[in-house]
């Protein structure tokens, strides 16, 4: 069962290897590998996109969409007929090429950081090893992607949105990256293979994830927010803050294009996601040993849906930031946090076993998050607003 | 400390999420087409024409004055006045409207035409679903299509019908009373000027 996936497409290239020259199949074997991705994920973005609507219409006290189909599950299905069959308006202003380009140019990456993620035993399509850092340094070109689609609209609203997820998602990179570097201090390598296998035992009740030690707690708190914010998601949306930009870079966009980039958004989300429990929650591993017997690729999408579910709790909760709001958090908090993450971590490794590194470990983290959280609010006097009218 | 009010906000959410399966009175949405709240007695989409008695041509109360066509400020009514007239709920020779014609797209539900109608003719509805796939002649009414009887209207706004009632019935009494005067009166100039006759027979010549 656990290597369903992967003895299929064996047999399957077994098969095509009688009727197929030799030097075609390591071609048809990445098509597979490509063709399994999309389908799986692009089916995962139409339901996230129901299960967010109807978890926030829930969290606000409404229904959702209950429509379409049984409890309003076939949305995404009548949502994705729309989105094909609207018309393609293009500014008459706009960079025409660039325009087009601006949406493949960010669902390319979104796509291609899948190919280093391990979502099962065996399962991954390429085992690079420096995997992490492939899946950083292409991700990174989302930014250019969506800086292409604001600048070639000749929309100041567009250019506006640009602007700000280049900002932001630069200042968010730093944190989103030093995060993971705490495991890579860690485990001693880049690949994520690896890095998943090293969490692979069972320490007494809990098992080994890195998310169940101080430093891996404190990473990854911070790798989950940094990753909120380079996914544009609330309340780190202002690039596409509805309010004030209409819908900030892809302003300009309708139709298809309007939805795929909503594809990418969500794609990236769900693979910064799965890096998220590649690095911390122990990849495609299962939480006990008695558990075993459930497959891994079972594991790591229950994971991801998990994880899902906190992305979209977490929306329906906070309201969105302001711009030096956005900013101070980055700057005075992430990374700050992320270096003194790094020196704790570094402590868990030279303090040797015990209760002594669970100590200084935890201390360095909690009491640097209390001081720099303190200090986040120094001198601004906050205090509990008080309404004239809306009591 | 940083991250108090998160977490407080969070289970905030959770509760809404949770009771919401729970309890239905946390539901504020009503679901329209099967479900309807009743409108409230101010309700007010877009204005029809007031008949009295049987027949919407005959009955219609407006008297093509062309007041609510110059003060609608999107200018969504077209009236052509009449050439011949018709008799009114006085029994007074008055114009009507040859066409009357109200473009639906075009009007912004402001409800100054029925505040300005001296004579409690153009009135507010509350028939909301007027959607149709023609945007340009569905949407265009003519009288024929506004003219709705005040018995619509006593139903849909009880309070303001009765007023309108009240100011008709008052203007028809003061119409009556004058006519009665004037009847009077004239009899009486006759009576007088019979009388003054029969005291002067004979002028001095
Ligand atoms: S409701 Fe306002 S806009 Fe509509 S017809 Fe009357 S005056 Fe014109
Ligand atoms: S509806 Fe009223 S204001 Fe408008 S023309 Fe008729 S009588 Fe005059």
């Amino acid at each position: 069962m656990d290597q369903i996936f992967v003895a299929l497409k064996h047999w399957l290239l077994g098969q095509l290897a009688t009727i197929l020259p030799a030097w075609l199949l390591p071609v048809v074997s990445a098509l597979m590998s490509i063709a399994a991705i999309i389908g799986v994920f692009a089916t995962l973005f139409a339901i996230m996109t129901i299960l967010e609507r109807k978890g926030l219409g829930r969290i606000q006290n409404r229904y959702g969409p209950n429509r379409v189909g049984p409890f309003g599950f076939l949305q995404p299905a009548a949502d994705g007929i729309k989105a094909i069959i609207k018309e393609d308006v293009v500014p008459r202003a706009a960079d025409k090429v660039v325009h087009f380009l601006a949406p493949v140019v960010l669902v390319i990456p979104a796509l291609l950081v899948y190919s280093v993620l391990p979502i099962g035993r065996n399962m991954v399509a390429i085992d690079l090893d420096a995997g992490l850092l492939f899946f950083f340094a292409v991700g990174a070109a989302s930014e250019l992607a969506v800086f292409m689609a604001g600048w070639s609209s000749r929309n100041k609203y567009a250019l506006l949105g640009a602007m700000r997820a280049v900002a932001q998602m630069v200042s968010y990179e730093i944190p989103l990256i030093l995060s993971t570097i705490s495991v890579v201090m860690i485990t001693g390598t880049l690949s994520p293979v690896k890095i998943v296998e090293a969490q692979s035992t069972h320490a007494g009740l809990l098992p080994d994830w890195f998310v169940f030690t101080p430093w891996g707690f404190a990473g990854f708190i911070l790798f989950m927010i940094s990753a909120n914010a380079e996914a544009n998601r609330s309340p780190f949306d202002l690039p596409e803050g509805e309010s004030e930009l209409v819908a900030g870079y892809f302003t300009e966009y309708s139709g298809f294009k309007f939805a795929l980039f909503f594809l990418a958004e969500y794609l990236g989300l769900f693979a910064v996601s799965g890096l998220g429990i590649t690095l911390f929650l122990g990849g495609w591993n299962s939480p006990f040993a008695a558990l075993d017997f459930v497959p891994s690729w079972a594991w790591f999408f229950a994971k991801l849906l998990g994880l899902i579910v906190l992305f979209i709790w977490t929306r329906g909760t906070l309201p969105r930031l302001r711009v030096d709001q956005l900013m101070n958090f980055a700057w005075k908090f992430m990374i700050p946090m992320v270096l003194i993450n790094l020196v704790a971590a570094a402590a868990w490794h030279y303090v040797g076993g015990g209760f002594a590194r669970w100590f200084v470990s935890g201390a360095i983290v909690l009491g640097s998050y209390l001081l720099l959280g303190r200090g986040l609010f120094h001198g601004k006097g906050i205090t509990k607003r008080t309404y004239r009218y809306a009591e | 400390m940083l991250g108090e009010g998160i977490i407080k906000g969070m289970a905030e959410t959770a509760r809404n999420f949770l009771g919401s399966y729970v309890s239905d009175e946390r539901l504020t949405t009503v679901q329209y087409p099967e479900e309807r709240i009743p409108q409230i007695e101010n309700a007010r989409q877009f204005p029809f024409l007031v008949f009295d008695g049987d027949d919407p041509m005959k009955g219609m109360r407006c008297v093509a004055c062309q007041i609510c066509e110059k003060e609608c400020p999107p200018k969504c009514i077209y009236i052509v006045k009449s050439k011949d007239k018709k008799p009114d709920y006085k029994n007074q020779q008055q114009f009507y409207p040859a066409t009357f014609d109200i473009d639906l797209s075009v009007c912004m539900s402001c409800g100054i035409c029925a505040e300005v109608c001296p004579f409690e003719s153009i009135k507010m509805d509350t028939e909301f679903e007027l959607s149709t796939t023609d945007r340009f002649g569905g949407l265009l009414v003519n009288k024929h299509q506004l003219a709705k009887s005040n018995g619509h209207y006593r139903k849909i706004h009880p309070g303001d019908a009765a007023a309108s009632d009240a100011a008709l019935a008052a203007e028809l009494a003061k119409a009556q009373a004058k006519a009665k005067a004037d009847v009077e009166a004239k009899a009486k100039a006759a009576a007088e000027a019979k009388a003054k006759a029969a005291v002067q027979p004979t002028p001095a010549t």
